[in-house]
């Protein structure tokens, strides 16, 4: 019985960590979906919104609500501005420059962050304070279930936005064929742009929760786990969004159990093993679309 | 033809050779950059190799420090072992790490044969985060503390003879018939398939010859620093090498090999800046990516070069 | 064809001119130079993710160095900090030696972590330049015949914590550990081996990645493992979100750490609940009474607005060090630096410490509890 209920714990606090992958994988299949392109630097305006958090609540001692909306605001303007300097320029050039380009923004975003608040990790205080459920000596984490609650709605909010309203069909259209849609009276600039606006938001408000459960940020907080939810992105499908969900949960659980019950040493392997395997059964990932070449 | 071009070459490196020994033994060059010749020759085999997969082939490798650190701690391994006089050991060495290296090509080629593009990339990266995470807890490689006790044998020389051998064995593979099939199946696979191009093996042939030099670059590595830490060959090494492959131009060897030399020199020409180091760095990794990417600025240098290539004639 | 056999000729003479003409290296250090100032380098991660270590050593170093300067020097000498940053990484670490080797300096103080200590000790013992390592506490960085550190062993540390807490009388720990970090993980082996000597066993070993952030899986295992404390050596950033995990599980264990715990406290915001009684192993602590102590940590503050932890405590005592040999020496010459090493004695932050002919510490070890928000010291 014991070791059941500690199956089942592990099993949650996998869904936890896999349900904060997920948020973040969500921005990068959306920006990877319709502009094609792998932004790298989406864990780093992670990072940024965590800050953001940390100055208007610590700092300038202003409510958890507006310090959200700060993030927001904040990571939206400068997504965007990294895409007009940095990314647009290069819209016509091989997907790989664009790349490059966004590891050199990756860089830029740590190195202004070490210059600003120095290297050490800061203290967030939680902007939100939910007390955690305990069902049959089962700790739920409140900041957990707020993080599964948001993912799902931002889940469901972007597939209605995406397929049923104009401006999403329109983003569908860019994703498929940029000239055809160009043809069709579609502002493709436009498009990305916003793209990125919506994509940098999601950003901010993964950095919110993920400062919310973890507590503590620092210039280098979005490295890796922005890796990681670039991995379950493509395990899910990449430009899928139900895709990015269940590959963000999938790896969480993946790695939790296999810290639990095989080695605490070989869980990235492990994690790695199984993306490949999986990739090798289902080339283009769990929820992906499987193009069809013509010759 | 083809001959006269190879001669150019063969002058080109014997002359670049000479004029190194030249500021080597005539104390010109200051310490910190004779420090960085060696580094300048395996991150050359490094940028060379792996543009052999990117440019060439057409596939996206996010796993290159993973073969990479594979033959470096084969090589190293096989050295702090044997106790042979060094001039049998380290060639043995880089064979040995070569080899290794190629091993992992083998089974890393495999999968590319299956998938495409980011789907590959993704398992390229896997692999190499495998490997890394094996490593870190093996202990007889001495687990997260490093390969300790690799004898610092080698030298400048060494790194300019080796990098010139990848250069000449990859660039002749790239002008044979071998080198067209790879570029065909890069440009497109179907039509390559329908005139009779062997898909498997080129690709398979690609990946193991890009780890092989991959991992002999390893094993100089090794012994540059004498000691050799799996963090070392995370995610981030392999990326260093892409933006090598990618601002020296995809398909492009001589690219490659400047790119090579910028990205290890600029770090360290920067250290004056002191704090604002890394990110002058980053800002200047955006720009020339900028510069050599954006059509209308590549166009604009096109119409210069070329002006300037008639009026030569 | 024939191109390519003189091409193949060439580059085998050139490989047998590689392999035998290795050392051409000439060594010129300061001996020479006359000058007011002596140049001490330093070496140490300031960007990436170990920045927080080499940027403690580096501001350390730096007040050593003001202090030293202001009370007149060393032998009326001036001396001059050139600190580099090596990103963590190994053949960066080298460079940062080259290039502080080019501005003359007449030794070192780096680097702050093992792997690159060692690393740099494999060319500096050709200069024969003295290096001390503030904080490179694996065994090897001391290998070099010119190579000393300020912090202590790993093992030996591993070693008295387990004799600790066998002596508090608890006999199951669990261990949380680094598996990236080798300063983590020479802890830990030392502790297992220690501890099950002494007849504890270990209930629950689990380690993490270095940047991970979510330690729930780990700290659910223990919770079940019938664990009656748990050991962390581990730096003080990770234990702080370790500790706050744990208390949300509901884990009530009596933690025990290492000396990379110091600054935990203000890592925690000086909130300290859930780790109430916790112990650990330190030659320094920032609320230590010492008026020495007090006076570092109060410049400290002023100049950089911050809390000084274990690694500005090694280097301050580092630079120190550098200082009396150059006072007992009575010379700048490598040689003298380093025969002088072996007679002088310390009396740092860190504690008395005298070196040996192997370029060991010799210092008392200092356990310092954790009390409501304050460090307790315990000889």
């Amino acid at each position: 019985m014991q070791s059941f209920i500690t199956f089942i714990q592990q099993f949650i606090n996998g869904l936890s960590l896999g349900s904060v992958y997920a948020l973040m994988a969500l921005g990068y299949t959306m920006v990877y979906g319709i502009a094609k392109m792998l932004n790298f630097a989406h864990g780093d305006i992670i990072m940024v919104g965590a800050y953001t958090v940390s100055v208007v609540c610590s700092v300038l001692g202003m409510s958890p609500a507006v310090a959200v909306a700060a993030s927001v605001v904040v990571c939206t303007v400068l997504g965007v501005t990294i895409e007009k300097i940095a990314y647009k320029p290069l819209r016509s050039a091989s997907p790989l420059a664009v790349l490059i380009t966004a590891i050199g923004v990756s860089y830029f975003l740590q190195s202004v962050a070490l210059l600003i608040f120095g290297s050490n990790a800061k203290k967030v205080q939680s902007v939100v304070s939910l007390s955690s459920i305990k069902i049959a000596n089962i700790d739920l984490s409140g900041v957990a279930l707020l993080i599964i609650g948001v993912t799902v709605l931002i889940m469901i909010c972007l597939s209605l936005f995406i397929n049923c309203t104009k401006v999403g069909k329109a983003m569908l259209a860019v994703s498929e064929d940029k000239g055809a849609a160009e043809l069709m009276g579609i502002n493709v600039n436009a498009t990305i742009s916003l793209t990125f606006a919506i994509g940098s938001a999601l950003a901010a408000v993964a950095g919110v929760l993920f400062v919310s459960s973890y507590g503590y940020v620092d210039p280098y907080t979005g490295a890796l786990p922005g890796i990681k939810a670039f991995v379950a992105a493509v395990l899910g499908g990449i430009g899928s969004i139900p895709g990015a969900m269940l590959g963000g949960i999938i790896l969480g659980i993946i790695e939790s159990l296999s810290k639990a019950y095989i080695s605490t040493d070989l869980a990235d392997a492990i994690v790695f093993g199984v993306l490949i395997v999986v990739l090798l059964v289902k080339p283009t990932g769990m929820l992906g679309k499987k193009k069809i070449t013509k010759v | 033809m083809k001959n006269k071009k190879n001669i150019l070459y063969a002058v080109i490196a014997v002359v670049i050779f000479a004029a190194l020994f030249a500021l080597v033994n005539l104390g010109v060059l200051s310490r910190q950059y004779q420090g960085l010749l060696v580094p300048i020759g395996v991150n050359v085999m490094l940028a060379v190799s792996l543009n052999l997969i990117v440019g060439f082939l057409g596939e996206l490798s996010l796993g290159h420090a993973g073969f990479m650190s594979v033959g470096a701690y084969a090589g190293c391994l096989f050295t702090v072992h044997a106790n042979l006089p060094v001039f049998v050991e380290l060639p043995l060495a880089f064979i040995i790490g070569g080899a290794a290296a190629a091993v992992f090509g083998l089974i890393i080629g495999i999968p590319a044969l299956r998938l495409k593009g980011d789907y590959l990339a993704i398992v390229t990266l896997g692999f190499g985060e495998i490997i890394r995470s094996v490593f870190n807890s093996l202990d007889i490689l001495g687990g997260s503390g490093g390969l300790k006790g690799i004898d610092k044998s080698s030298n400048y020389i060494m790194a300019y003879v080796l990098a010139v051998i990848t250069i000449l064995v990859i660039a002749n593979l790239i002008n044979s018939r071998h080198g067209r099939a790879i570029k065909a199946i890069r440009d497109n696979v179907i039509a390559a398939e329908s005139v009779g191009v062997n898909v498997v093996y080129y690709k398979i042939l690609a990946f193991v010859l890009s780890a092989f030099f991959a991992g002999v670059a390893g094993v100089l590595y090794g012994h540059n620093l004498a000691i050799l830490k799996p963090a070392t060959f995370d995610f981030n090494k392999s990326i260093e090498i892409l933006v090598m492959v990618v601002l020296g131009g995809m398909g492009n060897i001589p690219g490659s090999i400047i790119a090579a030399v910028i990205l290890t020199v600029l770090p360290e020409a920067m250290r004056s800046l002191a704090d604002y180091r890394m990110l002058f760095y980053a800002i200047a990794l955006i720009v020339m990516m900028l510069f050599s990417s954006n059509p209308t600025l590549v166009a604009f240098r096109q119409r210069v070069f070329k002006k300037k290539a008639k009026e030569v004639k | 064809m024939k191109l390519k056999r003189v091409l193949a000729l060439l580059t085998a003479g050139l490989m047998t001119v590689g392999f035998a003409g290795c050392s051409n290296g000439g060594s010129e250090n300061g001996d020479g130079t006359e000058s007011a100032t002596f140049k001490i380098g330093g070496i140490g991660p300031l960007t990436g993710d170990a920045a927080s270590y080499g940027t403690s050593v580096k501001n350390g170093a730096q007040i050593a160095v003001d202090e030293i300067n202001a009370a007149g020097g060393a032998n009326g000498m001036q001396l001059e900090l050139i600190f580099e940053d090596d990103e963590c990484d190994e053949e960066k670490s080298v460079n940062a030696y080259n290039t502080l080797m080019d501005q003359g300096i007449g030794a070192l103080v780096g680097a702050t972590t093992s792997g690159c200590s060692i690393a740099v000790s494999a060319v500096s013992e050709a200069d024969g330049i003295l290096q001390i390592t503030p904080s490179g506490s694996a065994a090897d960085c001391t290998k070099a015949a010119n190579a000393f550190r300020i912090c202590f062993t790993d093992p030996v540390q591993g070693q008295t914590m387990a004799q600790y807490i066998i002596d508090k009388g608890y006999k199951n720990a669990a261990i949380i550990y680094d598996n990236g970090d080798e300063y983590s993980k020479g802890i830990h082996d030392a502790f297992v081996a220690e501890f099950k000597e002494l007849g504890g066993g270990i209930a629950a070993d689990e380690s993490f990645t270095s940047g991970d952030v979510d330690f729930n899986t780990q700290l659910t295992k223990i919770k079940s493992s019938g664990a009656d404390c748990i050991f962390l050596p581990i730096y003080y950033s990770e234990v702080a979100k370790i500790t706050d995990q744990g208390a949300a599980l509901g884990i009530d264990l009596t933690y025990f750490g290492c000396d990379g715990w110091d600054g935990v406290i203000k890592q925690l915001n000086g909130d300290t609940t859930n780790i109430n009684g916790a112990t650990f192993l330190t030659p320094f602590v920032s609320t230590d009474t010492n008026e020495k102590v007090q006076n570092f940590v109060e410049t400290y503050k002023t100049e950089y607005n911050a809390e000084p932890d274990q690694f500005a405590a090694d280097g301050y005592d580092a630079v120190y060090a550098v200082k009396l040999a150059l006072e007992q020496a009575g010379d700048t010459s490598n040689e003298a630096l380093i025969a002088a090493m072996t007679q002088i004695t310390v009396d740092g932050l860190t504690g008395e410490m005298t070196f040996n002919e192997n370029g060991e510490p010799n210092k008392s070890a200092k356990f310092a509890v954790i009390e409501n928000g304050a460090y307790t010291v315990v000889e």
